[in-house]
């Protein structure tokens, strides 16, 4: 099956309202799909013989809290990518959860490649997996405070080993940051 | 040298005296010979993390060729004399570095090698780089660049030679130990 | 014979580590030799380049590229244009996109030939090492003529590359050409089709054509394990589809599909095929200008897109959002190291520790690409 709008229709024909919007601006298109719904529509882009996307290129863990006036502003979102083998048809899809609430039911079990992509996405979005085996940081270091790539992380005034083998200050001067006004211009 | 003339032989240098006698004797100092030997073995720790390692690697490599001057890499702080650090430092790694330089033996000599070790480098502005490795471990030399050219390590190396060529290394271990 | 008692116990290896290519450290639980899992720690090389680049202009980012993989800097930094190109919809001028299958092939070289060399190394042989090295420094003194660098070359731009090739490029790279082939297979001789080389990497860590697409493995990794699929050929972008090359891919030659040897022989035959494909372009070139007219402030449309270009170590992707600003609101890279290092803990089971080493050599990974 070809292009995201026949994949969306035939999607939208199985789960209803399981599936949500769908974006058809963006440069590469993409939908959303319910996170109540999301394992059996994973289950189903992969098994499906019209479907067959058995390959999963990566999860992006998105903050929208700063994003322009659109109706999932303010969420965080989970952005799978799929490739079809057999002809390198490619599919975005989406899964918002609220900030408050940043559960998603993990795929690791539909797709392999997952358990790191959602590990990743955990340690720098923070959003949690429901099911993941082995849900810890993966790239920072086990006892980091906070996840570095939500809108409103602010660094740490010092970093400190556990055992306080290494206390080092992380301050420095920063000509970029969005408050400074000379940057502005 | 203190004792210049020798009794019984008047106002002839000791060293004309050996060099008439034994002309391929070399007479220097403890100090110097040990310097000597000490400077044409410097072997590094190869301690590579990033870009840098590649230039590194091929410091080592038949181009660069640190071999000529007395350096091979060695796997293990223990037998290093020299370490080079090539690359960005996380502060997940930061107390690694620490661990090995202590682990390294005295007389240690230490090249922050490429922007990232210098001071964080491009990534200054990240929320995990460690902003220059002087913040943990004592450094002797810096090396610019990103990723320096091998060239400019070599020069690094030869630098820590001249250092230690400098050194009064008997006399200060006396004068520690006095004191 | 109730005497032997068999217990399991822990090893740390790494991060400092001679064999684990950078920075990676791997808490291995093993009965005796025999390894019973495998957790690879990684992050030691967190750079935080996906948060740096969202306060930074689109043209700013491009050295970042280079520094996420140094290895094949080019193909990297190729990959991030073309994902703000396909952003903002720009056409590349054909000489532009020519250089660039040029430099990026020759880096692909470059890059296998660390690969196959510290694979060597890693197996107790030096002297292949020396032998890929001394290659590597002509392909670093054409990058040098071209870009001024030898290693992270911030030669591409958003609508084409940085400048025009030199004077005597043309005759360079050809006589590279001749040089390398009988260079390769000198260092087939002396390594690759050597007994002991064979017989210490026949059937060790087989990777199954399920298992690697089922963790998305890519790249030469995916195509030691039977699977052609590559993104040249597969999703052909740039001006690939005018070359004509051959995809290797492993078939058990030695041993089992998609052994360590596989991996290792996919990568040998790709240096002759990426030969041909410097050939071809070369003399293809056109001319004509090198660079699209591209606005300074860049300000693409809102949404998202994936590009992906086949670098050394399988798909380098780049997922940008957009959110109309002259800063990408997210970018998210997508490496080939990452997946493969995913696969560890499921092939590691049962293995020896030292075939552990082969395992990690034959994936060819970084730490700058997994951890980015």
């Amino acid at each position: 099956m070809e292009g995201i709008e026949n994949i969306y229709t035939y999607l939208k024909g199985k789960f209803g309202e399981g599936i949500g919007i769908l974006d058809k601006e963006s440069r590469d298109p993409w939908f959303e799909v319910k996170r109540e719904n999301l394992r059996e529509v994973a289950t189903f882009l992969r098994d499906d013989p019209e479907l067959g996307f058995t390959y999963l290129v990566a999860i992006t863990g998105v903050d929208y809290s700063k994003f322009v006036d659109v109706d999932y502003k303010g969420k965080l979102c989970a952005t799978y990518i799929l490739y079809r083998l057999r002809d390198s048809h490619q599919l975005i899809f989406k899964v918002f959860v609220e900030k408050e609430d940043p559960v998603i039911p993990s795929v690791w079990d539909i797709w392999r490649a997952a358990e790191w992509h959602e590990r990743e996405a955990f340690d720098l979005v923070g959003i949690k997996f429901e099911g993941h085996p082995d849900l810890r940081r993966i790239l920072l270091p086990p006892e980091w405070e906070g996840h570095p790539l939500l809108k409103d992380y602010k660094e740490p005034e010092e970093y400190r080993t556990p055992d306080g083998y290494l206390v080092v200050k992380t301050h420095r001067p920063d000509p970029l940051r969005e408050n400074n006004e000379s940057d502005q211009k | 040298m203190a004792g210049r003339y020798k009794e019984g032989v008047e106002n002839i240098p000791i060293e004309q005296i050996a060099d008439a006698l034994f002309p391929e004797v070399i007479l220097t100092t403890v100090d110097d010979f040990l310097n000597w030997g000490r400077s044409w073995s410097v072997w590094y720790l190869l301690f590579a993390t990033a870009c840098c390692g590649i230039e590194l690697m091929q410091f080592g490599g038949p181009r660069t060729d640190a071999d000529r001057i007395g350096s091979v890499f060695r796997a293990t702080p223990r037998q290093a004399d020299l370490m080079i650090v090539a690359g960005t430092i996380t502060y997940k790694m930061a107390s690694r570095v620490k661990l090995l330089y202590e682990q390294m033996a005295e007389p240690k000599y230490v090249i922050s090698m490429g922007a990232c070790a210098n001071c964080g480098g491009p990534f200054w502005y990240s929320y995990s780089v460690l902003r220059g490795i002087d913040k943990v471990i004592p450094v002797d030399f810096y090396i610019a660049g990103c990723p320096p050219r091998p060239e400019a390590l070599l020069q690094g190396v030869i630098e820590v030679q001249k250092k230690i060529k400098k050194e009064k290394y008997l006399r200060a271990k006396k004068s520690e130990a006095g004191g | 014979m109730s005497l032997t008692r068999s217990e399991e116990w822990y090893l740390n290896m790494g991060p400092h580590h001679p064999s684990t290519h950078g920075v990676l450290r791997f808490v291995v639980k093993s009965d005796g030799e025999v390894i019973d899992e495998v957790k690879p720690d990684i992050g030691f090389l967190h750079r935080g380049i996906e948060k740096i680049a969202e306060r930074l202009e689109y043209n700013q980012i491009i050295p970042y590229y280079d520094r996420v993989d140094y290895l094949a800097a080019f193909n990297a930094s190729w990959s991030y244009v073309m994902a703000v190109e396909k952003l903002l919809g720009i056409e590349v001028p054909p000489r532009a996109e020519y250089i660039r299958v040029i430099l990026g092939e020759l880096n692909r070289i470059i890059s296998h030939l660390i690969s196959v060399g510290s694979f060597a190394l890693d197996m107790g042989a030096v002297t292949p090492f020396t032998w890929a090295i001394r290659e590597r420094e002509v392909v670093n003194d054409i990058f040098e003529m071209v870009t001024g660098s030898r290693l992270t070359y911030n030669f591409p731009r958003i609508g084409g590359v940085y400048q025009d090739v030199p004077e005597g490029f043309r005759e360079k790279v050809l006589q590279f050409c001749e040089y390398f082939p009988p260079k390769l297979k000198e260092f087939n001789d002396l390594i690759t089709y050597q007994k002991i080389f064979i017989h210490r990497l026949a059937n060790v860590a087989v990777i199954t054509p399920e298992q690697a697409i089922a963790f998305g493995l890519t790249g030469p990794n995916l195509r030691g394990s039977g699977i052609k699929y590559d993104l040249r050929k597969n999703r052909p972008y740039s001006v690939y589809s005018e070359f004509e090359f051959d995809i290797p891919v492993g078939t058990g030659e030695a041993g089992t599909l998609g052994d360590a040897y596989d991996r290792y022989m996919v990568r040998i035959r790709e240096m002759e095929e990426s030969c041909k494909i410097i050939k071809q372009a070369i003399e293809k070139m056109p001319d004509g200008p090198v660079r699209a007219k591209v606005p300074r402030k860049l300000k693409p449309p809102v949404g998202d897109v994936y590009a992906a270009t086949e670098a050394p170590r399988g798909e380098l992707g780049v997922h940008l959002i957009s959110d109309g600003s002259s800063r990408p609101y997210r970018m998210k890279i997508r490496t080939g190291s990452f997946a493969a290092m995913s696969i560890v803990n499921e092939v590691s089971h049962g293995l020896m520790i030292a075939d552990l080493v082969a395992l990690i050599g034959s994936l060819d990974v970084i730490a700058p690409e997994i951890d980015r």
